[in-house]
């Protein structure tokens, strides 16, 4: 791709010397970008070398900058796997995988099933369109305020049916250790499937017609023809929604707050709860700032192989 | 199972199975419609209850007697931890944030975009890449080191302010907040005006600079008049993902006068003295939802756009 830069760099080195003005003219695009630049530097990696040091401390309180080798990180994953009731990390990575396993699965398999639905020539498709997607633009701390009403075994679900005669219905998940998490699942799947639906029908929408066509002259039914044609065809939307999600599950915070204010003994909790916890309530710094190095790994091995095929110069 | 498969020389009976098709897909949207719009739904009737009829009545059930009493407590009069006069502080402490914050990450993402796209130079995209890849770290990786350094940031503050007389803004909350939404937004707006100015014609910026302009001038008289659909799209996630902040909103400014409007919501429901007034609580999740809910009913399409842009390169 040519550029306006590099025909600038062409005109200027055969003049003897350039005045100071229209070098600093040059360098101006450099100097306006600069600011961002090192903000980003210094308050994204900066910051995070910062997070990887202290968690090889023994902060406690305050910070400490006395390396004293992987305690915090020795703690975190010995202290758990064999303790009865579990410790917080493990449960917080338990939940991690529970959650972010049901969360992308169940929204990539609804988002899908929405979308193929939605593109039926269906006559409503702008009113249901934005009914699906709402839930996105909205905290989750305010919708968690009617989930967790919802959900409440004495007010919410429970409550409405046993008045409409099914008094034998029992839900009480939201109070249950060992079925918080999944509570967690339903609200977050509420939250970000339809995004993951409009996804999907973009990439349906940019479907060459003419090959649904051929298909269907060649007497496909409509399953054959979205199991063999049409889904293949996604790929890169199953991709870019597998990283999305995965991503937001990680960074899911407010979702656990909002809805079970950690639930009962912290069993609700995810790293990104813990994290917090240990770092702000439990004066355990280093112990979360070895949850918070955790969590960014996970993240990097997901993010970077996709920016980088993304940024790639691409041969043109 | 859909219309367009049913091929047209299946006579009468592929008719019947034809309008079947249509009542069950129809049937299965709506199903989900309700199950999108119930918490907003729940939400809503709830907050024009009283609590009597709260506790004696149905979930679901529109309002007997609507009251505009929960909304008129919420915003004036309801308990925020020990404080009681209602939410409306701490609407108007998001509104302090939430506006500054947006139009100077947005203006930056506009000229890191410009530069981007129209001064290439070489090692550009690695610096796109290093920004982009901000976008996605998780916030807790930086929470720790950004609150040691606004501590010492209101330290120093609080020194200016009994030295010179005024701390400039350091140490006050709303202006760390703001400080902090533009250093991890910056990544965001940048993505969005530079996948827009790629595909913004290069011819037009050569023209205009045979003919003398400078940098600023390209920027102001032939980029910026053709950006509105993107400043729309970029001002409005940026609004959104700032309001709805919670994690910055709670380490930075959880306590005291300054919380943002979800730390404070938070505080509300879980406040446990008395009587839990469910319909408080959910005028107040309301009033909470209502910037974010207009801007979407509005103005959703470019809403939309934006999260994708945020997905799939554009």
């Amino acid at each position: 791709m040519s550029t306006v830069a590099t025909s600038q760099i062409k005109l200027t080195p055969e003049r003897s010397r350039p005045s100071v003005r229209s070098r600093l003219q040059d360098a101006l695009p450099k100097i306006v970008l600069a600011p961002s630049f090192a903000i980003t530097i210094v308050f994204v990696y900066g910051f995070i070398l910062w997070t990887i040091y202290l968690s090889f401390t023994n902060s406690k309180t305050f910070p400490s900058y006395v390396i004293t080798g992987s305690r915090a990180y020795q703690r975190l994953w010995g202290w758990t796997f064999d303790t009865d009731p579990p410790s917080s990390w493990y449960t917080s990575i338990t939940n991690m995988g529970i959650f972010g396993f049901l969360y992308i699965l169940i929204c990539l398999a609804l988002g899908l099933f929405l979308a193929i639905l939605l593109d039926q020539k269906i006559r409503g498709e702008g009113v249901l369109r934005p009914i699906y997607l709402y839930p996105m633009a909205l905290s989750f701390i305010v919708t968690g305020v009617a989930w967790k009403w919802f959900l409440d075994p004495g007010l919410g679900l429970e409550q409405t049916l046993h008045q409409w005669g099914w008094t034998s219905f029992h839900f009480d998940w939201i109070k249950n250790k060992d079925f918080v998490i999944y509570t967690v699942v339903i609200a977050g799947v509420w939250q970000a499937s339809g995004f993951i639906m409009a996804m999907f029908l973009a990439g349906l929408r940019g479907i060459d017609g003419e090959i649904m066509k051929a298909a269907q002259i060649d007497g496909a039914t409509t399953f054959q023809l979205y199991r063999r044609i049409v889904i293949p065809l996604l790929r890169p939307i199953f991709l870019s929604a597998f990283i999305v999600l995965a991503h937001l599950a990680i960074k899911s915070y407010d979702l656990v707050v909002a809805l079970t204010s950690g639930g009962p003994g912290g069993s609700a909790w995810l790293p990104s709860n813990f994290m917090y916890e240990y770092t702000f309530k439990r004066n355990e710094m280093a112990v979360g700032s070895a949850s918070a190095v955790i969590m960014l790994m996970t993240i990097v091995a997901i993010i970077v192989p996709y920016l980088y095929s993304e940024l790639r110069e691409k041969p043109r | 199972m859909s219309a367009v498969a049913t091929p047209a020389r299946q006579a009468s009976s592929g008719m019947s199975t034809k309008t079947l098709n249509r009542i069950v897909i129809y049937g299965l949207l709506a199903l989900f419609a309700l199950f999108y719009l119930m918490p907003l739904f729940v939400m809503l009737v709830t907050s024009f209850k009283t609590m009597d009829e709260i506790q004696n009545g149905n979930m679901l059930a529109l309002p007997k007697a609507p009251t505009f009493d929960p909304w008129l407590k919420a915003w004036g009069e309801t308990c925020v931890g020990l404080t009681c006069a209602g939410i409306k502080g701490y609407f108007w402490n998001s509104i302090k944030m939430v506006v500054p914050a947006v139009l100077i990450s947005t203006m930056l993402g506009a000229l890191n975009g410009y530069v981007l796209t129209k001064w290439r130079f070489r090692g550009a995209t690695l610096v796109f890449g290093l920004m982009l890849f901000a976008c996605f770290i998780p916030f807790q990786s930086v929470l720790l080191p950004m609150a040691t350094i606004l501590g010492s940031v209101g330290r120093f503050g609080v020194t200016l302010q009994n030295s010179v007389g005024t701390s400039f803004g350091l140490g006050n909350s709303t202006v760390n907040l703001v400080f902090v939404h533009v250093v991890y937004g910056i990544g965001f707006t940048t993505l969005f005006f530079r996948n827009y100015y790629e595909a913004f014609p290069t011819e037009l910026i050569k023209a205009a600079q045979v003919d003398g302009a400078s940098f600023f001038q390209i920027f102001r008289r032939i980029m910026l008049p053709n950006s509105m659909p993107i400043f729309v799209v970029t001002v409005i996630y940026q609004f959104t993902n700032i309001w709805n902040d919670f994690l910055f909103a709670s380490a930075y400014a959880g306590t005291g006068d300054a919380m943002p409007m979800t730390v404070a919501l938070n505080n509300v429901v879980n406040t446990s003295t008395g009587v839990v007034e469910y319909n408080v609580n959910m005028a107040a999740a309301m009033i909470a939802a209502l910037p974010t809910l207009i801007v979407y009913v509005v103005a959703g399409r470019y809403f939309v756009r934006g999260l994708m842009a945020g997905a799939v390169k554009g």
